[in-house]
């Protein structure tokens, strides 16, 4: 077993929580310091930075939201001046202003450290060629895993997302052996390489490190066999980070938090309480390294599970298990809680498996509605029969997948939009109505 | 045996248009077609004289395209023609799944697609025809 920092890695629990609640009471105080609303926050509270001498006081300090982030947009949360920030990356607002975070130069030291580390989880090394397509730009994703990868020491290949034909004869041609990308663009290659006549014996591909949106089991599988890799879960926000804050081992049992820089907790989104391991709820994070913009309890909306045993690989930082989805991604019909990661597994489990889909939520007489648009699966393209008989199979394993029932409308094949980052798998035309209405 | 295409296509105005365009602008001929329909989507099966390029022009274009092998012979225009031939598949216990029909080579005859689902049957149908001197259309017909 490989590891990038053993010592933390692998170290005994009570030693990494002494780390934590040193570096906890330290990354306190130079908030306090250093950005206002946190002070007003902690104030507001009763909380006096030397009130927090460890971890086990962490439970007393305030949450940070977005909506905190957009109050103080764009710099307003940073905690150094603006001569010591180096980096500006921004997340897409599809509600709102964009999210801005800052780093240090330390900071991105640190980013490189816990990617690199990433890779070595999977199985990585300085022998490898780490092709990395997701986008580079203000999105985390390209530049996060190329400053791991080159930190690693393994041949980088900054192909950014995009041109599929390019991407698979890069594949071929360059050597790479782990891919990092959204796992709906690694999909779109798949289905992109049989269409042209490529074979997965062409390329040297051994791992993929895929992230940046909830993927099911099942697509995991497809993406396996589709490729002839292993398909490694990668987790990361930029509030926090950006991808590496967690990353599965090649034992594919949940993914290592970084939890020398981060703390996990999980909380209940509705009492706020942390909740203990082995329960799923709402993921927490606090920053207790990063200097520019060091988020205190941030609410991720993602809904997770953290559990601590030792790991098979020996490691012994926590685990998240696989994030269902985000609750900002959970569609509530008919008063139902539903998850897009669900609707997915279930259209994967039967024969003809579809991977593009979309989800259409909208409001007939007062009543939630959801549809399923399906890019119809090459295999049932025959005749009305086959097809009708597809659509009532799938309405009848997703309706049984979620307790809610749905209607399928077959698209044509490749008429869904193609994701080369974050697939858009939801379109809630009630939200839009309701922007109008109020 | 005559290939035939299938391609799926949502019941909106412009699919047909777009794929008749398609298949115009690689100079492939159409000699068949029959579109299969339910509200929302539907199938157009087509024969035409290039089938290996027509699946590369759709395909190129966004369009899936399957190829199916079908049955296809002629008829002389007069009354009871199709009553013989069709009577004797059934006797022979041939399902045939759907049919419909292809330009003849004159005013006098017309041509008869019908397409058997089962791969031994079909075969079967192709012998039968011919020993009943059926005349079977063979690609170099139409192409």
């Amino acid at each position: 077993m490989n590891y990038y920092l053993k010592e933390i890695e692998c170290s005994p629990r009570h030693e990494l929580e002494s780390l934590q609640s040193f570096r906890l009471s330290k990354q306190i105080r130079h908030v306090y310091e250093n950005v206002a609303p946190y002070r007003a926050k902690m104030d507001e509270a009763g909380i006096k930075p030397e009130d927090i001498k460890s971890i086990a006081d962490l439970a007393r300090l305030p949450f940070t939201t977005k909506q905190d982030l957009r109050d103080n947009y764009p710099y307003g949360m940073f905690a150094v001046p603006m001569s010591d920030v180096v980096r500006i990356h921004a997340s897409s607002g599809t509600t709102g202003k964009q999210t801005v975070v800052g780093y240090t130069q330390n900071d991105i030291e640190i980013w490189a450290e816990c990617a690199a580390r990433s890779l070595v989880q999977i199985g990585g090394s300085k022998h490898d060629y780490v092709h990395v397509s997701y986008g580079y730009g203000l999105f985390t994703g390209g530049l996060g895993m190329h400053y791991g990868a080159e930190k690693l020491g393994a041949v980088t290949i900054p192909a950014s997302a995009g041109n599929s034909m390019r991407q698979l004869e890069m594949f071929r041609d360059f050597g790479s052996s782990i891919v990092c990308m959204t796992p709906s663009y690694a999909i779109s290659l798949i289905e992109f390489a049989q269409e042209n006549g490529f074979n997965k014996d062409d390329f040297k591909l051994k791992a993929g490190v895929l992230g940046a949106e909830p993927w099911s089991e099942e697509m995991r599988r497809e993406i396996e066999d589709g490729f002839g890799i292993k398909a490694y879960d990668i987790y990361g926000l930029s509030e926090i980070l950006g991808p590496s804050v967690s990353c599965e081992c090649i034992y594919q049992c949940g993914m290592h938090v970084c939890e020398d820089h981060f703390i996990p907790e999980v909380i209940d989104p509705d009492t706020l309480e942390p909740l203990p391991s082995g329960k799923q709820g709402e993921l927490v994070f606090t920053c207790i390294t990063k200097e520019a913009l060091p988020l205190i309890r941030y609410r991720t909306r993602d809904i997770a599970t953290l559990v601590y045993d030792k790991c098979r690989c020996g490691r012994t930082l926590a685990r998240m298990l696989k994030p269902q989805g985000r609750t900002d991604d959970m569609l509530i019909i008919r008063g139902v809680n539903v998850f897009p990661s669900q609707i997915e597994a279930a259209l994967l489990s039967f024969d003809n498996k579809a991977t593009n889909y979309l989800l259409v939520v909208d409001k007939a007489n007062n009543l939630d509605t959801l549809e399923v648009q399906i890019e119809t699966p090459r295999g049932i393209i025959s005749s009305i029969a086959d097809l009708q008989k597809y659509e009532k199979k799938a309405k009848a394993v997703i309706d049984s997948a979620i307790g809610v029932g749905v209607t399928i409308k077959l698209k044509e094949p490749k008429s869904l939009e193609r994701s080369m980052g974050k697939a858009v798998r939801v379109v809630d035309n009630r939200k839009i109505k309701n922007k109008f209405e109020g | 045996m005559l290939k035939q295409l299938s391609v799926f296509v949502e019941n909106k105005a412009g699919r047909l248009c777009a794929i008749v365009e398609v298949l115009n602008e690689a100079g492939i001929n159409i000699r068949a077609m029959n579109i299969a329909d339910t509200v929302d989507y539907g199938i157009i099966r087509l024969i035409v004289s290039d089938t290996e390029k027509a699946v590369a022009a759709l395909s190129g274009n966004n369009f899936t395209a399957n190829v199916f092998d079908v049955t296809a012979f002629t008829i002389p225009d007069r009354f009871g023609a199709l009553y013989e031939v069709i009577k004797l598949l059934g006797d022979s216990g041939i399902n045939i799944e759907y049919s419909y029909s292809l330009m003849g080579k004159n005013h006098s005859e017309a041509g008869i697609v019908v397409y058997i689902e089962d791969a031994e049957k079909a075969t079967e149908a192709g012998e039968i025809l011919k020993k009943a001197g059926v005349n079977l259309i063979t690609p170099e017909d139409i192409a």
